[in-house]
């Protein structure tokens, strides 16, 4: 593959605004790790479903996009809520696997119900939105993944200024540095839980309302970014969100530079190599280091 | 102490022989049942050695499966070399791959979720890595050629020579993991299971020791890689590396008793033939529908017995002897 100028630039757009959208993923996933205590390997299938019913507002519906975010993320706030008080409430003091095995199950129902009813399919909502283009120079950038781009920043500095600024937001931080002693201080630990897992859930609400218009939907598309908010979860370091916000970024420029210097799908080896090398060495993230 | 039941030996003989006469009654489909169980028992009591005894859980073992697939079948349609040979071939792969996976991640002291997740990383890069190595046939994957009835080439008329095949391979796997956990080797196992900071101050290489372990269970693994390729006649990166088979590999362990002899094959003896018939019921109509089984089974046994089958199995009786027991001295006094 020839390289220039033009494609470098490219991929350089195309990963940022991408990066923005893993980020999103990710702070979902890694405010419910870090709470909790709890990888939810179902993380991806919410957000599968998350992108069905957006899909379905807009295609059936007629929705705008956009507007499907008032849908999607209490929803998937509900959704998180009662799976959590189903099946992870009653395992949250067991061994770290028997939860890994009880979310890998949940990701197992999901995806085979969503195979169930929608079939194999793969779907693409087309928008309005779909083919704005803007140029910059020889760069083609795409409005929706512009619009999910500033969109995933502010719903990720919202879910910020919750964590740090507001009464509840102190709460959920303060459960997940040292649970007994949230409890002493009169925090109700169990219902912070409840809150940090539905609000995890329903910030993959807003990123499938983002998504919809560029991003295709099928019964294992959650597969990919399940695998992708681990590795930007890991690489940022748990429960660091401004963290996440620049892993997303550095993930989303080696998938898209990478996949423009390297021939096939090969740059996804790459985005799995930097995991692994992350989690051997650097397992805290690479801003870590308060953390044990 | 684990006492076995006092007629276990004639049990387990009776179901030997019935193991071994079952393709001469059974149909075609009932032998694809039978040599589905056999295959994922194999694999689940393969991954129950690192997983179950050492306690290192791996979701990410198809890429020994995918190694062993992928080994012996491009040496058997490229150069003709017959599987039986081609699978240790891949089998001595896929040990120096879990020498050096288990060496990277022990040695830097990885454990539970991360541990997971290296495991999950390394099989999917695997899985994209081999998508785009045209040689092996890239995403499209490779066909075994089906060369007539030839038991060298481990190809057979009908199912039952695969059937002997892996039923011979689960009673080797399973008399190996029962050998190695009653060794001096397998109470360093679980020793590094149970407490790995009092089995190293005990003087246990608890590294070498969890090193050993996967590399045991990469070997198997790979061996039972060869088989699917053979009885399958039909490979690709995402059905041997993938995400499917790594979870279908520990499913069956976990539900059965993990770290126990007997688990991953009560596991799979319960679980597969539902899962199949189920399949074959809904299958035109829900596609995906034994896989839904597989997971709300999972769910269900993490939440309600999460022990598995064997586990659940052992505390019941655990209870009936300590009845039993306070009944007579209620009768003594």
């Amino acid at each position: 593959m020839v390289f220039s100028f033009e494609l470098f630039g490219q991929a350089l757009v195309t990963g940022i605004l991408i990066g923005g959208i893993f980020a999103l993923i990710s702070v979902g996933l890694s405010l419910i790790w870090g709470v909790m205590r709890i990888i939810n390997f179902a993380h991806g299938e919410f957000l599968m479903i998350a992108m069905y019913i957006a899909y379905f507002l807009v295609v059936k519906g007629g929705w705008d996009p956009y507007l499907t975010i008032f849908v999607t993320a209490p929803a998937l706030f509900l959704i998180g809520v009662l799976i959590f008080q189903s099946t992870i409430r009653p395992i949250l003091k067991d061994p770290s696997m028997n939860q890994i095995m009880l979310t890998v199950g949940l990701s197992l129902i999901l995806q085979n119900l969503a195979l169930v009813f929608f079939k194999a399919d793969v779907l693409t909502a087309n928008t309005a939105y779909t083919r704005l283009n803007f140029f910059l120079g020889p760069v083609v950038v795409r409005g929706s993944q512009l619009i999910a781009f500033v969109g995933s920043g502010l719903a990720a500095f919202l879910l910020y200024w919750f964590l740090q600024k507001t009464e509840t937001g102190r709460a959920i931080r303060a459960a997940s540095i040292n649970r007994d002693a949230a409890t002493l201080v009169g925090i109700n630990v169990r219902n912070t839980y409840l809150l940090a897992f539905g609000i995890g859930s329903a910030s993959l609400g807003v990123a499938a309302s983002l998504m919809i218009p560029f991003y295709y939907t099928s019964p294992t598309v959650g597969l990919f970014f399940g695998l992708i908010a681990y590795v930007v979860v890991v690489l940022g370091g748990l429960g660091n969100f401004p963290g996440a916000l620049v892993a997303g970024l550095i993930i989303g420029l080696t998938e898209s530079i990478g996949a423009s210097l390297l021939p096939g799908s090969l740059a996804r080896v790459l985005t799995f190599g930097i995991f692994i090398i992350v989690l051997l060495l650097r397992p805290q993230g690479i801003f870590g280091g308060k953390q044990k | 102490m684990k006492t076995p039941l006092k007629n276990s030996s004639t049990l387990l003989a009776l179901l030997l022989l019935m193991a071994f006469v079952l393709p001469l009654f059974a149909g075609e489909y009932l032998i694809h049942i039978g040599v589905l169980v056999l295959f994922y028992a194999y694999m689940a009591v393969a991954w129950n050695i690192l997983g179950g005894y050492a306690g290192q859980h791996s979701l990410g073992h198809a890429l020994f499966m995918g190694i062993g697939a992928y080994t012996s079948t491009y040496l058997f349609t490229r150069l003709g070399l017959t599987p039986w040979i081609g699978m240790w071939l891949g089998g001595a792969l896929a040990g120096l791959t879990g020498w050096f996976v288990g060496y990277l991640c022990f040695r830097y002291g990885l454990k539970g979720p991360y541990f997971a997740l290296v495991t999950i990383a390394m099989a999917e890069a695997a899985v994209y890595l081999v998508n785009n190595i045209t040689a092996v046939g890239g995403a499209q994957g490779l066909e075994v050629a089906w060369t007539g009835s030839a038991p060298l080439l481990m190809q057979f008329d009908g199912k039952s020579g695969y059937y002997y095949v892996i039923l011979v391979m689960s009673i080797l796997a399973v008399w190996l993991s029962s050998w190695l956990i009653k060794r001096r080797f397998g109470y360093q196992l679980v020793s590094v299971r149970e407490n790995e900071d009092a089995a190293e101050a005990l003087g246990v290489d608890t590294l070498r020791v969890k090193i050993q372990a996967s590399i045991i269970s990469a070997i198997m693994t790979a061996l039972g890689g060869t088989f699917f390729a053979q009885y399958f006649t039909y490979i690709n990166p995402r059905n041997v590396f993938g995400e499917g088979p790594s979870i279908q590999i520990l499913l069956f362990a976990i539900i059965g008793g993990l770290g126990t002899v007997w688990g991953p094959v009560v596991g799979a003896l319960v679980l597969v033939p539902v899962a199949e018939l189920s399949r074959g019921w809904l299958g035109g109509s829900f596609a995906g529908a034994h896989i839904l089984l597989y997971g709300t089974v999972l769910v269900l046994v993490m939440l309600f017995m999460p022990n598995g089958i064997v586990g659940l199995y052992e505390k019941l009786r655990g209870k009936m002897k300590s009845y039993r027991s306070s009944n007579q001295g209620s009768e003594a006094s």
